[in-house]
């Protein structure tokens, strides 16, 4: 089956109802998108389908046939994806690590201008342990700002 | 050049953790690694009559007679069987173990296995319970005097339930054999307690047992003594199969096997002067420890000196006792005992605030312990004692006192709690724990050796400033070692709030020695003339510090954090449900070492405070959890996210690193008691959470059917 996968197609010979996490975890041997719950409930393995955010755990393979998908990998090559990064290491948005991944990427498809509402909508779906959030919403808001200075 | 510590320097493990690159556990793979799993009972107590295996060659099968050592999990009290013999004690005991190299062959292993079992009747009330994990008596000055010289007595019964730590990343270990040798590797928090394990159980010289942290997705607690066993059990299959082991719980394993908080009962009878004065302090706490003993011993011990809350009190009697129950064991979580205690106190203290008429804040006043005052077991406090200048700027910044007057008798509700913690092991804990932490010197600077695991919290960080500037060198040229045992000392548990206060200061120590070592060179300087060294250093405790493990009396901790919370809710008049409008938290940490890591600790802390208040309920049936999912155990969202405003104020504790005490555990002690206690501002007299719709519908049917006049929310 042909999928790209951050801007290279890939072909995955595997079941076609096997996890995309477990594909992109796997079968593309990239780790950077991480299990929390495998029931869709934390976001944790959140990852970019043709530019909507969507949990891995709970998405075939054969759903991503021919799309395009996005991991935090990929994420740095854009400039959105990128100022999000830095904005989460410098507001620490990011303690443990673990959800961070899916929290940028479920950030990524706020437009600058975005209100703490929209941010929160956003995130709804990923859950984080260590901070309790704020620090997540000071670093998008960062990032979103720091996009619209450009 | 630039001082690091109270500055927000870049954190070590930042960039890694943003771009995907960092490695946890299950994001390793070793050459023949197979997959294992746990075959667990399926009764919550009883006896093994038979195992039953229908199950092929390629699967690699242990059971308690492959573990060459004592069949125990080394830690308090050697009651835990790594795997069931006869007795089963929990639903969740481990029997059998299996791997395969393919861990898809793994998903019906259950059904493969068949455990026959006789069933014994299981006790899951700690007040009935014959069998007591561990009994502590705190006494001061004569309690039956103290209720002589009251006005008043007033009692009260309050209760908590099981909270799960719910990192988002599950427990999970690689043990990799090697020639009478084990590696193990995995997401936890002491990597020298698993150590200890994995020495007692593999019957192997210590240094043949080596044990490093992976990048760990949060702990909480619950990484602090459940991976020994998750650890002995990957070691057992990898022992047996001769290949690495990995074994990564799911989350429905993860929430049904793993340690909780204690449930607790806590009573309380108070002597009081009608001025508002406390005379006598009258407290029973009981936790819950499940099925062994774990760390329960240790998290009463805190639960009960943490009993009498931030007060002041001449006569005060404490009975604790921790009790075994028929439900998977209960362990280490954030705060560990004294947000039971502490949520028990303070909402006896508004009870106690509306029954004398006396505003909530007056009677903190009146009572809250000062520089000078001694605590429950007679800890002399210093000067940096600072409940009343928390209260004070908690209720100036959120105008709890204009609010208190103005929500009354609508929907909304205003409260606040007042609390402390101690910082590092209790009592003589850290003598006996005797933790080293060393410090290199390499080319370019120096490099940490220390067991203290980054954990999310910013272990590798703040240890890096402190480092840097007791040496003098900028904050990059420290590098920190990765917490594996065959290059680290033992620098103790990752816990307690130690990591800064402890830790940070035995590195303190070894930086300062570094430099006088060093002269009048840079490190680079040095390196190039005379080559590497390294410095240890271990605790010792400051002068003065008295401690009575017989009478439980004397210097409990070497410092107290403060702290004071003020939540205003809102509480929907149809679904019951409970919305935090805004959330105030002052904290008093000593020495901030990397402020925005600080107030991170602190926004966390009471967010989980928060859902520990409200939605966070472990449903037990029979002695198992119900609700083992993220679907319906629910912790906060980002849109259940209350704005916080959060302050930060320093009293330097002299025995700390640059003045730091300790700040991790503290921040969850106190919301959810000021959560109870705007409800009670709203009319909901609620004793025990979490507070769900359930809870606070019932407490209104039950207000409105004993005749008192209320209003309709």
């Amino acid at each position: 089956m042909k999928l790209t996968v951050n801007g290279k197609t890939r072909t995955v010979t595997a079941h076609p109802m096997k996890r995309l996490l477990d594909v992109l975890r796997e079968d593309c041997g990239l780790t950077g998108t991480k299990e929390g719950c495998g029931e869709g409930e934390c976001g944790a393995c959140t990852v970019l389908i043709d530019g909507v955010a969507v949990d891995s755990c709970i998405v075939p393979l054969a759903h991503a046939e021919g799309r395009k998908v996005i991991t935090i990998e990929g994420a740095t090559a854009t400039r959105t994806g990128k100022a999000l990064q830095d904005a989460f290491v410098v507001h620490g948005g990011a303690q443990c690590g673990i959800c961070t991944p899916g929290m940028i990427l479920a950030a990524a498809r706020l437009k600058p201008g975005a209100s703490e509402h929209d941010i929160k909508v956003a995130l709804a779906g990923n859950l984080c342990r260590c901070t309790g959030y704020p620090a997540i919403f000071r670093s998008v808001k960062s990032a979103l700002k720091r996009g619209r200075a450009r | 050049m630039a001082r690091a510590v109270g500055r927000n320097v870049r954190r070590k493990d930042g960039d890694a953790k943003v771009t995907g690159a960092a490695k946890y556990i299950d994001d390793l793979t070793f050459p023949g690694m197979m997959y294992g799993a746990t075959i667990r009972s399926t009764i919550p107590r009883g006896t093994i009559a038979a195992r039953h295996v229908a199950l092929t060659d390629d699967f690699v099968i242990a059971d308690h007679r492959d573990i060459p050592g004592p069949n125990y999990v080394a830690l308090i009290d050697p009651d835990q069987p790594c795997l069931a013999v006869d007795h089963i004690r929990h639903f969740a005991e481990p029997i059998l173990l299996v791997a395969h190299a393919d861990k898809h062959a793994l998903i019906d292993v259950h059904q493969r296995v068949t455990i026959e079992t006789r069933a014994l009747t299981p006790n899951y009330d700690p007040e009935t319970s014959e069998a007591c994990f561990k009994r502590i008596s705190i006494d001061k000055g004569q309690i039956d005097f103290g209720f002589q010289i009251s006005d008043f007595v007033i009692d009260g019964e309050y209760r908590t339930g099981h909270q799960e730590q719910l990192y988002i990343e599950t427990n999970g270990v690689i043990a990799v054999p090697g020639d009478g040798a084990m590696t193990v590797y995995g997401s936890l928090q002491c990597p020298y307690y698993v150590h200890k394990a994995l020495v007692v159980l593999l019957k192997l010289p210590p240094e043949k047992v080596r044990v490093v942290q992976t990048e760990t997705g949060g702990g909480f607690g619950g990484k602090e003594e459940y991976p020994s066993m998750l650890a002995c059990h990957a070691a057992i299959l990898a022992r047996k199969a001769k290949r690495p082991v990995k074994m990564i719980y799911d989350r429905v394993e993860d929430l049904l096997a793993t340690t909780k908080r204690h449930p607790s009962i806590v009573r309380h009878r108070t002597g009081l002067k009608r001025d508002g004065r406390i005379t006598a302090m009258d407290v029973d706490v009981i936790m819950d420890g499940g099925a062994y003993a774990t760390l329960s011993a240790v998290v009463l011990s805190r639960g009960v000196i943490h009993a009498t809350g931030p007060y002041r009190c001449d006569h005060v009697r404490i009975r604790g006792r921790a009790m075994m129950t028929h439900t998977p064991p209960n362990g280490a979580f954030r705060g560990f005992g004294a947000p039971q205690t502490q949520f028990a106190i303070e909402a006896h203290i508004d009870r106690i605030s509306d029954r004398l008429g006396i505003d909530p804040v007056t009677l903190r006043e009146i009572n809250a312990l000062r520089p000078g005052d001694t605590t429950a077991t007679g800890q002399k406090l210093g000067k940096d004692a600072s409940a009343l200048p928390v209260l004070r700027d908690a209720v100036k910044r959120s105008r709890f006192t204009q609010k208190r007057k103005k929500l009354k008798g609508t929907n909304r509700g205003i409260g606040l709690s007042l609390f402390f913690h101690g910082s590092g092991f209790t009592g003589g804990g850290e003598v006996k724990l005797a933790s080293k932490a060393s410090l290199e010197l390499t080319a370019t600077g120096a490099k940490i050796l220390v067991a203290s695991t980054e954990i999310g919290q910013g272990t590798r960080t703040m240890h890096a400033q402190i480092v840097a500037d007791a040496l003098g060198v900028p904050f990059d040229a420290i590098d920190v070692h990765e917490a594996d045992t065959a290059f680290v000392p033992d620098s103790g548990p990752t816990v307690a709030s130690r990591t800064c206060m402890i830790v940070g200061k035995l590195l303190e120590r070894c930086a300062r020695d570094m430099r006088k070592r060093l002269g009048k060179l840079t490190p680079a300087q040095y390196y190039k003339k005379h080559g590497s060294f390294t410095v240890t250093s271990q605790y010792e405790p400051p002068p003065g510090l008295q401690w009575s493990d017989d009478t439980y009396a004397g210097d409990a901790y070497g410092s107290y954090a403060w702290g004071c919370n003020v939540v205003e809710l809102e509480v929907d008049p149809v679904t019951f449900e409970v919305t935090p409008i805004n959330v105030t938290a002052v904290a008093e940490i000593g020495q901030a070492i990397h402020p925005m890591m600080a107030i991170g600790q602190i926004e966390g802390g009471t967010a989980q405070g928060i859902g520990y208040a409200l939605t966070e309920e472990v449903v037990m049936k029979d002695g198992r959890m119900a609700n083992a999912q993220l679907t319906n155990y629910i912790i906060p969202t980002p849109l259940d996210a209350a704005p916080m405003d959060i302050g930060v104020m320093a009293r330097p504790y002299q025995h700390g690193p640059f003045g730091a005490k300790g700040v991790g555990e503290m921040p969850i002690d106190g919301p959810a008691p000021a959560v109870i206690n705007a409800l009670r501002h709203c009319g909901f007299d609620v004793r025990s959470i979490p507070a769900t719709p359930e809870r606070l519908m019932s407490a209104f049917a039950r207000e409105n059917s004993a005749g008192r006049r209320r209003r309709t929310p």
